[in-house]
């Protein structure tokens, strides 16, 4: 029965003490996300439906199964399938049901993976629905800060494009279930929306907003990076302008915290510089790393395996 | 005297009577009940009335006709404090509130153009109605309709 499946579809989904688990149950996964093999998960199949690009999402998924004993399909090439064909979602998440134990799917619709949970006879994991939501970036997220800093009392500045980046809105969102001091840091036209951080301070989240970057960084325990679209700024020379006040280099680290780490959920243009990779405060590519153990920890939950 | 004078609305003999519209929605109602200048019902419109409960308010008198459930809930959407009064031989037969109802399904066009919702998938829009002011949350994008709610209606 549908109704009976654990579903991954939003962090809104999730109580403080459901993502505590999450988290708890990577810690214990993660020697393993870091090498070898085991029969966690043998005999489940994880099929993979991506109607669009992804290189992290789709590989440390299919990582984290291999890891734990499991097989993965794959959907392959949307031009390879029956979606050419112009068969629903409904149709193939039902067909894909009977074939798999679990689905990951990544959709360019908002709500894709809502209904597609209401066709499916197996859990459905959401990998991104348009600019809805991908709960499984935002876990990682959460791991990187509890792994790398802290999530109580947790100072913490979003950067980049706040308005339309899908991550950003679920990471404030399940961020302020923790209480976190979260800065926003945005130009005027990519400010995150005034619904959402009206939901964050009724959670119990502190915000504040600032256009200037600099003004933030020796007060944060996390600088966490996005991307700004070009696509967002009609005119390429604002736009050339606003990504050069969002970036950061070495030398703006000179004065922060010891501690303080820098994010990104990757890719990365012209955002984090080079110079940065090197410093002691970067964390992205750990934070990449991540992905596995925390999609370790949801398969054995949606599949019902205690680890 | 002068008041029979200043009747605007004769009385009906059978039919219904939607009172409280927030004012200037009466043509939205008639939206909803697919009355068009093309048919052949009875329809009496009054706008923009003064009120003793609201500033100003619209009435619809339908003859002939009582309403649908889903009806009665669409028109709870674009006004929350409408009556519906039921008129049997120039009596009122019965008279409630409209009741805003807590999920609408099939009744709203999600406003989110890249919502599964609005597109060729066998699903039903179904949006979640909170109050105080009126606003639609879809259930599939949790895109939310806060406004111009009557141009969203299916």
């Amino acid at each position: 029965m549908t109704n009976d499946c654990r579903h991954i579809l939003s962090m809104k989904d999730f109580t403080k003490d459901e993502i505590d688990f999450i988290l708890e149950r990577a810690v214990k996964l993660e020697t393993l996300a870091r090498g070898g093999r085991s029969e966690i998960l043998a005999g489940n199949i994880l099929a993979l439906l991506f109607y669009e690009p992804s290189t992290r999402t789709r590989m440390s998924f299919e990582t984290a199964m291999l890891r734990l004993g499991g097989s993965v399909l794959n959907l392959g090439s949307k031009e390879a399938s029956s979606v050419v064909k112009g068969e629903t979602l409904a149709d193939t998440i039902r067909v894909i049901s009977t074939y798999s134990d679990a689905i990951v799917l990544r959709h360019p619709s908002e709500g894709s993976a809502r209904m597609a949970a209401e066709f499916a006879s197996v859990p459905i994991i959401n990998g991104g629905d348009g600019a809805g939501h991908h709960p499984t970036q935002t876990l990682l997220d959460l791991y990187t800060i509890k792994k790398e800093s802290h999530l109580d009392n947790l100072d913490i500045a979003i950067v980049g494009d706040l308005k339309y980046g899908r991550t950003v809105h679920s990471l404030a969102y399940a961020l302020s279930i923790y209480g976190a001091n979260i800065t926003l840091v945005s130009p005027p036209q990519l400010k995150m929306p005034d619904q959402i951080k009206g939901d964050l301070k009724a959670m119990g989240a502190r915000v504040s907003e600032t256009e200037n970057l600099e003004e933030v960084l020796d007060s944060v325990d996390v600088l966490y990076m996005t991307r700004i679209q070009k696509e967002r700024f009609p005119d390429p020379t604002e736009y050339n302008k606003v990504v050069g006040a969002y970036k950061i280099t070495g030398e703006h680290l000179e004065n922060v915290r010891e501690d303080m780490i820098v994010m990104h959920p990757l890719p990365r243009v012209y955002e984090i510089d080079s110079s940065v990779d090197d410093s002691t405060h970067a964390r992205y590519f750990e934070q990449s790393f991540y992905g596995v153990p925390i999609r370790m920890a949801l398969l054995t939950i949606v599949l019902g395996v205690d680890v | 005297m002068t008041l029979g004078k200043e009747l605007r609305v004769h009385p009906i003999r059978d039919g219904t009577v939607i009172d409280h519209i927030n004012a200037g929605q009466a043509m939205n109602v008639l939206k909803i009940l697919g009355i068009t200048g093309s048919s052949s019902a009875v329809i009496s419109v009054a706008m923009n009335v003064s009120s003793q409960d609201i500033e100003f308010k619209d009435i619809v008198k339908i003859e002939n006709r009582e309403l649908k459930d889903k009806e009665v809930d669409k028109i709870s959407l674009i006004s929350p404090n409408a009556t519906i009064n039921i008129i049997r031989d120039f009596g009122v037969a019965g008279k409630h509130r409209v009741e805003l109802p807590e999920m609408v399904e099939s009744m709203v066009r999600c406003a989110n153009p890249n919502c599964i919702s609005n597109t060729n998938e066998p699903v039903k829009s179904k949006f979640e109605v909170k109050k105080d002011p009126i606003r639609l949350r879809c259930i599939y994008c949790e895109h939310m309709i806060t406004e111009n709610i009557a141009e969203h209606l299916l």
